[in-house]
């Protein structure tokens, strides 16, 4: 399979995406990339599921948002207007599938049943976003750029290992990572290594334009996709605001990974709507023009103008789901708000499985030194 | 739990420590509803705004519009149940008594400085997304007073982590006498433990003596493994010198440590040079600090062309390419004073000299008709003099006929000089270091890439209006190379 070029809609960036959904709410009933043609087949009630996904992870994401505004987070990475790649790559994973996710993946984690207050301990800094990656299918979010591009990979030479791919119910593994991820080194060495040994992944990259303050420019001089033929692997551009091609591209890609036939890029071209966290003011580095021509290809408003045109949502729908996005927020912060601050000692909880004589010593110890302190509870 | 919460500025963006409150959208008396927007501030980082954190009516601000307030500080209240009915004594500004019920919870509302991440080396502190701010220190709760007998045995050094070398005594006194030149060995203050092996100290704290010409050896290191730190170092410059402070006051008497240099071949002539200059052109000097910004930029887009792919391409191409569109708005600045006709010779072709550090002193070669040439031959031949003066082979006709030259002192890291002209010049310019500077932009500070240009000129030939003209042009052309060109066009 050769890069090419693919049939696109208006707002296409030059060399074309996949698009099945126009920003006006159009089906776009098929649509190619190397002579590969991607589609969708869903039902009323999954097209209007997705619907509730995006409203309810932008909801979320607000309520984060709000929550570190009000001191009650350290940080947070919003997600706002990559809703459709995260929640279209996200319902494309079958549950066996396992994703490495960035920091800003939380709808990718929403989508794959998680109980959105997971990432929570660590924004709010009372743990270190610990969590069991095996029993949730979601590796531990990770902040050191591109590094979880490598860790994917060498996880899914593990399930070529253990012999769980080469059929339609094999494993796949999906990296998650930036614009600015791909400059680093590790991202690609992971290509390397996943093209040369074939490794059942697929790489997705949300080109949201920027690392930080520094714009595409900085980073590359062709499509991000292309780079994939460098790697020998293909890759495939989507509109990263239509969740309809972000699914269909998708799944795929992650099934032609389970039929170990290996990776893909896909390159997710779509538009961080607001600052890059909470530490950061956009309107330092970006003219506001370039963020009203990106609100016209919002992804929620194309879903909902498609469900009105084709009587799938009506405004008592679209009202209900608001509510209901609203309740979980609300349920979300309180919840948050009572999550209890750690103590010093659980420091020694996670360090082995079984624990260590050694530790055990030194656990005991750092108990006696924390208890001679002035109104210590222990 | 008391109706009113107070709401404290809360730390906006990893280890900030204050804010300025730039706005209220509320005042006292609103109604409000959780996550509305209530006010504007502005960090270090951000201007953001901050949703309320409950419903209810504002029944407080603190802090005015305008004023800067510490992270923690509380900057309204809000009554969260204004249904219950009036409170005791309540008002816009709450009484003593109904400020008793207030509920002051810092510990909720806000995320103490410090929290975030630990002090880091330089006075920064370790963030979790890019970002290195203030650092703050963490306040510690006192200790019981049972606690001494615990602490000792607190878990604070391990056993292997103990220091190998004990505690080493310290250096003796500085001796009253003057000490002997080669210190004799029962005088030396470096401690048994290190005389076998090479010195402990980290690489910052090697570079740190260095700068300060302090020798590690001589120093008694109080860090881990009896390691020299930066404070030893730190003492040591601060001390005085204890054995070489008086060798040097009796060497300014000793002729055998004074080395004679034969004055000859470049120094030779240097000196021939600046001292005709200095005494026959009155020199007069003027400064200029210019917004290079955009002329990096233009750098920048210049080695993106593919016409100067392979050509270099510095700031200095385009201080030259100014010097000389300004020398055509200003042909009498290219000129030299004749004493023997007492004539003024104003030339049309400028030969640019570039004054070259070489190891064989200064030299200043110039560029033969640069005027004439285009952007891509005039880095050519800048590159090609300076490469030939840096091999020592430049031919002396290339230092023959200069007309008005450049000395880049910028390339030393210093801010302009006061340069001599070479002799039959009437103007000479220095273009100083490149360095991020805050600066007044569009008419804000912003850090802009900043240089000063010092211009001294030839007293005779050119007035203060016309040598404030020239530079003001080159200037002009750095702050905005493209837009200059063509309005000079
Ligand atoms: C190895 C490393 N270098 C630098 C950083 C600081 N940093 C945090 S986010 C970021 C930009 C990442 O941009 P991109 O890959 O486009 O992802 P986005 O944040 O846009 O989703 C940088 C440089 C880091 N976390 N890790
Ligand atoms: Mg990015």
């Amino acid at each position: 399979m050769a890069n090419g070029e693919s049939t696109a809609g208006a707002d296409a960036p030059a060399g074309g995406f996949v698009q099945l959904l126009t920003p006006d709410g159009e089906r776009v009933d098929s649509a190619t990339a190397d002579g590969v043609t991607y589609s969708v087949d869903f039902t009323d009630d999954e097209y209007r599921e997705l619907y509730r996904d995006l409203v309810t992870v932008r909801r979320l994401d607000a309520e984060a948002t709000a929550l570190q505004r009000q001191g009650e987070l350290g940080i947070w990475a919003s997600l706002l207007g990559q809703e459709a790649a995260q929640v279209g790559s996200g319902r494309a994973m079958r549950p066996q599938d396992m994703a490495f996710p960035t920091y800003r993946e939380h709808g990718v984690l929403y989508t794959r049943g998680i109980d959105p207050i997971m990432p929570f301990g660590l924004f709010r800094g009372v743990d270190q976003g610990g969590w069991d990656a095996n029993e949730h299918r979601f590796n531990g979010y990770t902040i050191v750029i591109g590094s979880q591009t490598l860790h994917a990979t060498g996880y899914a030479m593990g399930v070529t290992m253990d012999g769980k791919t080469g059929t339609p119910d094999g494993e796949a593994v999906i990296a998650y990572f930036g614009d600015g991820a791909t400059s680093q080194g590790e991202v690609n060495e992971a290509f390397v290594w996943a093209g040369v040994f074939h490794a059942p992944m697929v790489f997705f990259c949300q080109n949201n334009q920027y690392a930080i303050s520094e714009p595409l420019e900085r980073q590359t001089r062709i499509p991000l996709y292309r780079r994939a033929a460098g790697y020998g692997f293909p890759g495939v551009r989507i509109d990263g605001n239509d969740v309809l091609a972000s699914f269909a591209v998708t799944r795929a890609a992650l099934d032609n990974a389970r039929n170990g036939q290996g990776p893909t890029l896909i390159e997710a071209y779509t538009y961080r709507m607001g600052a890059h966290t909470s530490s950061d003011d956009p309107t330092r580095y970006r003219i506001a023009s370039e963020v009203e021509s990106w609100k016209a290809k919002d992804p929620i408003s194309r879903l909902r103008a498609f469900l009105t045109k084709q009587q799938l949502g009506d405004d008592s729908f679209f009202d209900e789901v608001d509510e209901s996005a609203k309740t979980l927020a609300l349920s979300l912060r309180e919840r948050v708000l009572s999550m209890p601050d750690p103590q010093p000692i659980s420091m020694f909880d996670n360090v082995y499985p079984h624990g260590s004589a050694e530790l055990d010593l030194q656990r005991s110890q750092f108990a006696d030194y924390h208890a001679s302190f002035e109104g210590s509870d222990h | 739990m008391s109706r009113i919460k107070e709401f404290n500025l809360p730390d906006l963006g990893e280890g900030l420590t204050e804010g300025e409150i730039l706005a209220w959208l509320v005042k006292v008396g609103d109604t409000i509803e959780l996550n509305q927007p209530i006010v504007e501030v502005e960090t270090a980082k951000a201007a953001v705004e901050i949703p309320a954190k409950w419903g209810g009516v504002v029944s407080r601000i603190y802090v005015e519009a305008g004023t800067t307030v510490e992270v923690g500080a509380p900057i309204v209240a809000i009554d969260t149940d204004p249904s219950a009915g009036p409170l005791p004594g309540d008002g816009p500004v709450p009484s003593a008594e109904s400020l008793a019920a207030v509920e002051i919870a810092p510990a909720e509302g806000a995320v103490e400085p410090g929290l975030i991440g630990g002090p880091a080396p330089g006075g920064r502190t370790a963030v979790l997304v890019g970002y290195g701010p203030k650092s703050t220190t963490a306040k510690r709760r006192p200790r019981t007073s049972s606690a001494s007998a615990t602490a000792a045995s607190a878990p604070t050094a391990p056993p292997g982590a103990a220091p190998v070398v004990p505690p080493v005594a310290p250096p003796p006194p500085a001796p009253v006498v003057p000490a002997p030149v080669v210190p004799a060995p029962a005088a030396s203050p470096v401690p048994a433990a290190r005389t076998s092996g090479p010195v402990l100290a980290k690489p910052p704290v090697r570079k740190l003596a260095r700068d300060l010409g302090v020798d590690l050896a001589t120093i008694t290191g109080s860090g881990p493994l009896g390691s020299v730190t930066r404070d030893d170092v730190q003492q040591a410059a601060a001390a005085p010198a204890s054995v070489a402070a008086p060798v040097v006051t009796t060497a300014s008497f000793d002729t055998s440590r004074e080395q004679r240099i034969p004055v000859k071949g470049v120094r030779k002539l240097t000196a021939e040079n600046m001292v005709a200059s200095a005494f026959t052109a009155p020199h007069v000097t003027e400064f200029l600090t210019v917004d290079v910004t955009r002329t990096m930029k233009t750098i920048e887009k210049l080695k993106e062309r593919r016409d100067f792919r392979d050509v270099r391409i510095s700031p200095l191409l385009l201080v030259a390419k100014a010097v000389l569109l300004a020398v055509e708005r200003h042909p009498m600045v290219n000129s030299s004073w004749s004493a023997a006709t007492n004539e003024i010779v104003v030339k049309d072709y400028v030969n640019l000299g570039i004054a070259a550090a070489t190891e064989r002193g200064l030299i200043v070669p110039n560029v033969k008709d640069a005027g004439r040439l285009s952007l891509r031959e005039l880095a050519e031949a800048l590159n090609t003099l300076v490469q030939v003066a840096k091999s020592g082979k430049t031919p002396p006709s290339d230092m023959a006929g200069g007309t008005l030259s450049i000395t880049n002192v910028g390339v030393f890291g210093v801010d302009t000089g006061t340069p001599i002209l070479p002799p039959g010049e009437s103007a000479i310019l220095a273009f100083g270091a490149i360095r991020p500077m805050p600066w007044v932009h569009k008419y804000k500070i912003k850090i802009r890439q900043v240089t000063t240009l010092g211009l001294s000129f030839d007293h005779r030939i050119i007035d203060g209006e016309l040598g404030s003209k020239f530079l003001r042009d080159i200037g002009d052309f750095l702050t905005d190379p493209e837009g200059t060109l063509l309005a000079w066009a």
